[in-house]
């Protein structure tokens, strides 16, 4: 059963679902952006909110302020929101290498001109 | 206008509605600055929506690495690489169409499944109020040193404890370490072509 979103939004306490929205609404707007952007750092800016969008899931079941029970997902939420922040800041790292390596060489951050490897 | 205004949904309606907005505006938005930008403001206003939830320390450190550190070097490469023609990059029109039907279809099952879960639905009121703030930065290291502090009261003595993420914890760092020297290799100045 479909329970009505967004009455007495100002007056009560949000819930997980609200949460998993903004989480999608994040994610749907990353995964766009990885899909049409035509410069290489636009994925990758991409690329950060896919990840924030998944990071905010993990805060939002683990937390008690939206779902005090027995199955919220506890401090294992905020561990692996941490474990995901530090591998994001790596992924961008590596990847900025790579995007500046691709600039130096082909003089283009066009990812449409990424063919070489092509077959 | 019965009922008080309970401030922490107004201030999550806030947080979310710019973090969405300016999520959207980074999709949207075709010079590479301005998307550097806007994507600032989206990840701040995440930063406080994990406030809101409680994640005290996560938050600090969504400001501290995310927006502090990952986006500034996103921002130096948009630096390094911003020649008059790579700034203004326009998507085809076909693109635009395709990813807004699918990106239409993946809300329109993504949004209806979060509101079918009675569970998620939120607490009560009288419920919300009574929920005890915590600080989650102790539990939090302790758990990164393998000790689940949080999880002690209540916890029958003869049962093992969930284990930490000691083990995690040390495979980031190498991960890391390998990461910053194999990036720093990558990216090193050439001389010689």
């Amino acid at each position: 059963m479909m329970i009505l979103p967004l009455a007495n939004l100002l007056t009560e306490p949000v819930g997980v679902s609200h949460y998993v929205v903004v989480g999608a609404i994040l994610f749907t707007c990353g995964l766009l952006c990885m899909a049409t952007k035509r410069n290489a750092l636009g994925v990758l800016m991409g690329i950060e909110l896919v990840l924030n969008g998944a990071n905010l899931n993990f805060i939002a079941f683990g937390s008690r302020y939206l779902r005090n029970d027995a199955n919220s997902l506890g401090l294992d939420g905020q561990l692996m929101a941490l474990f995901v922040i530090v591998l994001a800041a790596a992924e961008a790292a590596v990847a900025l290498a790579i995007v500046l390596n691709f600039y130096n060489n082909h003089d283009s951050i066009d990812i449409d001109r990424a063919d070489q490897l092509q077959g | 206008m019965g009922e008080p205004i309970y401030w922490p949904s107004f201030l999550f309606l806030l947080c979310s509605a710019i973090a969405c907005v300016f999520a959207v505006a980074v999709l949207l938005a075709t010079n590479i600055v301005r998307m550097a930008f806007y994507l600032v403001v989206s990840l701040s206003a995440t930063a406080g929506l994990f406030f809101l939830a409680g994640a005290d320390f996560v938050g600090a450190m969504q400001l501290m690495i995310y927006v502090g550190g990952t986006l500034v070097l996103l921002i130096f490469g948009v630096m390094l690489t911003s020649q008059e023609r790579f700034v203004e990059m326009k998507t085809w029109s076909g693109d635009w169409v395709f990813a807004f039907l699918i990106g239409g279809m993946l809300l329109m099952i993504l949004i209806p499944a979060a509101f079918s879960v009675p569970q998620w639905s939120g607490l009560d009121l009288s419920e919300a109020k009574s929920v005890e703030v915590a600080n989650t930065a102790t539990p939090l290291g302790m758990g990164l040193l393998g000790a689940r502090v949080d999880q002690l009261d209540g916890h029958d003595p003869s049962e093992p404890l969930q284990p930490g993420y000691l083990l995690l914890f040390e495979i980031a760092s190498v991960h890391l370490l390998v990461v910053l020297v194999g990036a720093a290799y990558l990216a090193r100045a050439k001389h010689k072509r």
